[in-house]
């Protein structure tokens, strides 16, 4: 069996006092999607950062692609693409200028036109990084990455800010990427996109590594029950279940979905005189999932 | 292309699109140099004197401008554009990104001169004793001088602080480097100063060289050495990428 294109070790970040990562140990495999989930601060960008080379790891080992990142940077960067979470791009350059510079910067492997065309920016082509939206930057920055033909790829939040049709379009290059041998590792606060194209997940939550795996692995056998409040009716108390549960706007979800937790909730609720509108069991979700393991805690919007 | 003339040819392309940065490094030192030239309101002596004191003076401002000023500010940006980390993880290196750095500004140097130099002949300058040697050696000199200073100061401050600072900066130096004002007419306290700036020095050379009319051509070979020797060692040692 061949050697994982990542492998992390009990790595530890160390900002002086603060323990930023405090013995995290994962590995990702070529051909294959990880993502990277944590709410706010807990080190995930550290880790990856150290992945990538740009930071010195306090302790454990790490080997992208066989290299140490932290020695063989150089060399690694030939192999290795990547996507900032922002910036990264000369704000006043053309995007055909950027794309061409960073294909020549890893000799011509791919052309700036079809990278373009790729990533739907062929009418931006003379346009600069300071006109363009959110989305926009973000398929350039993800261009740039793929100018690399990487066999590992980092991508910190590819589709933050981006429309519906660019956020497929961002998921179908990635599955390419897997597809061509690409490990590709994502940082990303958005579940529900982790949830359509990765195909493993590891969670941290303040500087450690709280569950990894395949996400059915990780959703496990977890069921949960959501409904709707019908209009005008407020969540009952319903701690009387024993069981997490949490509302969310007129929706409520219970985090088990067993005989007696589905029969205890029916009658809290013939109680209160509530009518459950859309009533639904299932498997839980990745938001589900990442809620318990977190402890409630939100992926965020900022870097960690 | 070569990843190093791929990044040359994006820094001169950042220079041609920047309209602040062609103004800083051609257009303010062609002003001055005509402006102050023609209109006798520096105390530099008649207007043939004007010229004569000015030309080299403006040539040295030329050298500061790009390598210090205009390096300086777009490398701040680039810095906090998250552009030099985003390099940083491509097969570049730190090292071919400096090389390219540096002949950029050589290139734009050597259009300053072609420019500048003609305009101050045909204002009437007349530099007399002239060694091109020495004049090349100290703008070389005050190239990695300068360029030093706008460095360091770029990969300490956030962009927006460090386009201030790298601005007054520019300032004081020019109005302290006997670049336009002679020496002589400060106040004592700020000539003993002005003698030991980098600007001071180069301009003392430049003109020492391009006419033999330098102040003190011993001391500023030594002080733009030392800054040379100096400030990258120092930008080197602290100049933080992100």
């Amino acid at each position: 069996m061949s050697a994982p294109a990542l492998h992390v070790d009990n790595l530890r970040v160390q900002y002086g006092s603060l323990i930023a990562v405090d013995g995290v140990s994962f590995s990702a495999e070529a051909g294959t999607i990880t993502a990277v989930l944590g709410p706010n601060g807990a080190g995930k960008t550290s880790t990856i950062e150290v992945c990538e080379g740009y930071r010195q790891r306090s302790g454990g080992e790490v080997r992208v692609l066989g290299l140490d990142p932290g020695a063989s940077q150089r060399k690694l960067a030939e192999r290795m693409g990547v996507m900032l979470q922002e910036g990264g791009v000369y704000p006043s350059a053309r995007v055909i200028d950027v794309i061409g510079l960073f294909c020549a910067l890893y000799g011509g492997r791919e052309d700036p036109q079809q990278l373009l065309e790729r990533v739907g920016l062929t009418e931006r082509a003379r346009s600069t990084w300071r006109r363009m939206s959110g989305g926009e930057r973000q398929r350039l920055s993800l261009a740039l990455a793929l100018s690399a033909r990487p066999d590992i790829a980092f991508l910190d939040e590819p589709t933050a800010g981006v429309d519906v049709d660019g956020r497929a379009l961002i998921r179908s290059i990635l599955r390419e990427l897997a597809d061509r041998g690409c490990c590709v590792v994502l940082a990303t606060h958005e579940l529900a996109e982790a949830e359509r194209v990765a195909d493993r997940a590891v969670v941290f939550d303040r500087g450690r590594l709280i569950a990894s795996g395949s996400l059915d692995e990780l959703r496990g056998t977890q069921r949960s029950i959501r409904f709707r409040l019908p209009g005008g009716t407020t969540a009952p108390d319903l701690a009387a279940l024993a069981v997490p549960y949490r509302v969310e706007g007129d929706t409520v979800i219970v985090e088990d979905a067993s005989n007696a937790t589905t029969a205890a909730l029916m009658a809290i609720l013939d109680a209160h005189g509530i009518e459950p509108v859309d009533l639904r069991a299932g498997q839980s979700s990745l938001e589900d999932t990442f809620r318990r393991l977190t402890g409630g805690g939100h992926p965020g919007d900022e870097p960690s | 292309m070569k990843p190093l003339i791929a990044q040359l040819r994006t820094e001169l392309l950042l220079v041609l699109r920047n309209g602040e940065q062609l103004l800083l490094t051609l257009g303010i030192p062609v002003l001055l140099l005509v402006f102050f030239s023609l209109v006798d309101v520096l105390p530099t002596g008649g207007e043939a004197d004007a010229v004569n004191f000015l030309a080299p003076g403006i040539l040295a401002l030329a050298v500061m401008s790009t390598a210090m000023v205009s390096l300086g500010i777009g490398t701040g940006f680039e810095r906090g554009y998250k552009v030099l980390k985003r390099l940083g993880a491509t097969p570049l290196g730190r090292g071919r990104l400096l090389m390219a750095k540096i002949a950029a500004v050589v290139a734009v140097e050597v259009l300053q001169f072609a420019v500048l130099i003609p305009v101050a002949y045909a204002l009437d300058w007349s530099p007399g004793r002239t060694n091109w040697f020495a004049a090349v050696g100290a703008v070389a000199l005050g190239t990695i001088a300068f360029g030093g200073i706008g460095l360091l100061i770029a990969g300490r401050l956030r962009a927006e602080v460090n386009l201030g600072a790298q601005n007054g900066l520019y300032l004081v130096l020019l109005l302290l480097g006997g670049m336009i004002i002679p020496f002589a007419e400060l106040p004592e306290f700020l000539r003993a100063v002005a003698r030991v700036l980098p600007s001071g020095a180069l301009a003392d050379l430049t003109r020492e060289a391009l006419g033999g009319d330098g102040d003190r051509p011993g001391l500023s070979w030594i002080v733009l050495a030392s800054w040379a020797l100096v400030s990258p060692l120092a930008a080197s040692r602290l100049f933080r990428w992100e």
